[in-house]
């Protein structure tokens, strides 16, 4: 299978890989798919608890190269936006910009919701009001 | 710019390398030799029978049936060219159960057998053949105690591998041929990973028809054999493919001149050469294992290592994922028993066959060393992809997560 550059670029040069202390409590993190699918990626954020911007993010992937490079494009993305900015990020959106090809769509769905398990996971911490579409698991 | 990157690499490599053998071989270039005047020159029919363009055609053929007979212990008369092994395993089983469906519908083969004797087989079952299918151990070989206790006094038909493709383990053939042969019951393997690798003898093995193919033994392809024993007992095979009743009316066609020229030559060679090549390439392959091993934690070997084909490495590299290994090492080729890259997304059946969880045989690496592998592929094959485990090691939460004592099965996983 060809892969992109930019998958092949995310998968060489991964951005922002580690991990971050999750029990402090501006740290939120997202634990999501399973080894025997192939797939687990763990995101995590660490949120400013006055502006709500997501100053960090790290992340973990046990998945193909597009697994990979999806969450590594996502701790990208979230960087810098407010959480409430940060949940308008869609898998279509990852789509686009790694060109991922439709057997890998679900790389991309994954780090959607790698997203939100972490921004729920701040929000419950923190006693932030969940909204509707936030940090609800996509079953699929 | 290739020609600065491969300046640096170490003598005796050249990327792409080929580690994929039992995929298919390159044919040998003696091989290609044999074969070349019966393209153009003697390009005659072999059953054209009265000029000198088939009688030259036809020598040629029988000269290969006699090298092929000879590596697996059998006489030239028995040898049934074919398209291939997918088309011997074909024409064995059917060929048998309408044979001999007066005498019985039983069939008994096992659950790491390729596609083309499992499917042949759930074929067979739709027009009203019973077919059991004995699982194998954690080490891949079957247990003899469950085959005993399968036979019924409708069992026509007994079909295992010789040496599996994926894992490389060699059943355990000769005692099951004697389990047969005590039975009544006919023993076809399919030997395409056996032959021309270790040494093969259907009468001291008991086998009464065996599958094999020219690709994988460095000969062309689209050419390959049936062995059908013709006495104690002789074995009787309908006829798959209609038409002028070629190779004892159990195959008609006309015969691929060159293929089956290329085929013999390709037995020839290893017949010649299977005792230096067997120690080789074992050597390469412990070598190839040891290097991973040392280097890396949590590796482990799949498959019985003891009756083993010598180039056959299975390894997983649990907590990384084997897509993104392949990507890593995408100037090798090699095989994996993640399916990610397949439809299906389905880790390999034979893996999990012998009982490895989805996320280990999504980690495996199959290695099938041959003829043209040097110790300098080895060496880089072994650098590079140790690199490789790493880099993607220092990117997995599982394999952080199990550094840090965490029991992986005690995490509810939300499944997607």
């Amino acid at each position: 299978m060809a892969y992109s550059d930019k998958v092949v670029d995310h998968y060489e040069n991964p951005r922002n890989v580690g991990a971050m202390d999750k029990s402090l409590s501006e740290v939120g993190t997202g634990l999501v798919g399973a080894p025997e699918c192939g797939d687990v990626m763990r995101l995590q954020i660490k949120v400013n608890p006055e502006t709500q911007v997501i100053e960090d993010a790290k992340f973990k992937t046990f998945g193909c190269g597009s697994a990979i490079a999806s969450s590594s494009l996502a701790t990208e993305w979230v960087k810098g936006k407010t959480v409430a900015e940060a949940l308008t990020i869609s898998n279509t959106d990852i789509v686009k910009e790694l060109a991922l090809p439709p057997v890998k769509i679900h790389c991309s769905v994954l780090a959607e919701d790698a997203i939100r398990a972490a921004i729920g996971d701040w929000k419950k911490k923190n006693g932030v009001a969940e909204t509707v579409d936030a940090a609800t698991p996509v079953a699929q | 710019m290739s020609i600065a990157i491969d300046s640096k690499l170490p003598e005796g490599v050249h990327l792409p390398i080929y580690m994929d053998n039992h995929a298919t071989t390159p044919l040998d270039p003696r091989v290609l030799e044999a074969m070349m005047p019966y393209f153009t020159q003697k390009f005659g029919n072999a059953a054209s029978r009265n000029h000198s363009f088939g009688w030259e055609a036809e020598q040629a053929v029988e000269t290969a049936r006699e090298q092929i007979a000879k590596l697996i212990g059998a006489s030239a008369k028995e040898i049934i060219f074919t398209s291939g092994a997918t088309e011997s395993n074909n024409l064995a089983i059917k060929g048998i159960a309408e044979m001999y469906r007066e005498r019985g519908n039983h069939i008994i083969t096992q659950v790491t057998e390729h596609k083309a004797v499992l499917d042949t087989c759930k074929r067979l079952e739709k027009a009203g053949c019973k077919v059991t299918y004995l699982p194998v151990k954690a080490d891949g070989l079957i247990d003899l105690e469950e085959l005993k206790a399968a036979f019924t006094d409708k069992t026509i038909l007994v079909t295992i591998m010789f040496a599996n493709n994926e894992i490389g383990v060699i059943q355990p053939v000769e005692e099951i041929g004697k389990l047969c042969h005590e039975r009544g019951v006919i023993f076809h393997t399919d030997a395409v990973q056996a032959v021309g690798k270790v040494p093969v003898d259907v009468q001291k093995m008991n086998i009464d028809v065996l599958s094999l193919s020219g690709h994988k033994i460095y000969g062309p392809k689209g050419i390959g054999a049936l062995y059908v024993r013709r006495r104690n007992p002789r074995v009787l095979i309908s006829e798959q493919i209609n038409g002028g009743g070629h190779e004892r009316g159990m195959r008609s066609g006309t015969l691929n001149v060159p293929g089956i020229v290329g085929l013999g030559k390709a037995c020839e060679l290893c017949g010649q050469e299977m005792v230096e090549e067997t120690k080789r390439l074992t050597e390469l392959r412990d070598y190839l294992r040891q290097k991973f091993e040392s280097k890396l934690d949590y590796v482990h070997v799949n498959g019985n290592m003891e009756h083993h084909l010598p180039g056959n490495l299975n390894m997983s590299f649990v907590y990384v994922e084997g897509e993104s290994l392949l990507m890593g090492i995408n100037d090798i080729a090699v095989s994996s028993g993640s399916a990610c890259t397949s439809a299906t997304l389905e880790p390999s059946y034979v893996l999990k066959a012998l009982g490895l969880g989805d996320d280990v045989a999504h980690s495996s690496i199959r290695f099938g060393l041959g003829r043209f592998n040097t110790k300098a592929e080895v060496d880089y094959v072994a650098d590079k992809l140790i690199d490789v485990v790493l880099h993607l090691r220092e990117l997995s939460p599982l394999y952080e997560m199990v550094k840090e004592g965490i029991d992986l099965t005690k995490i509810e996983w939300a499944a997607h």
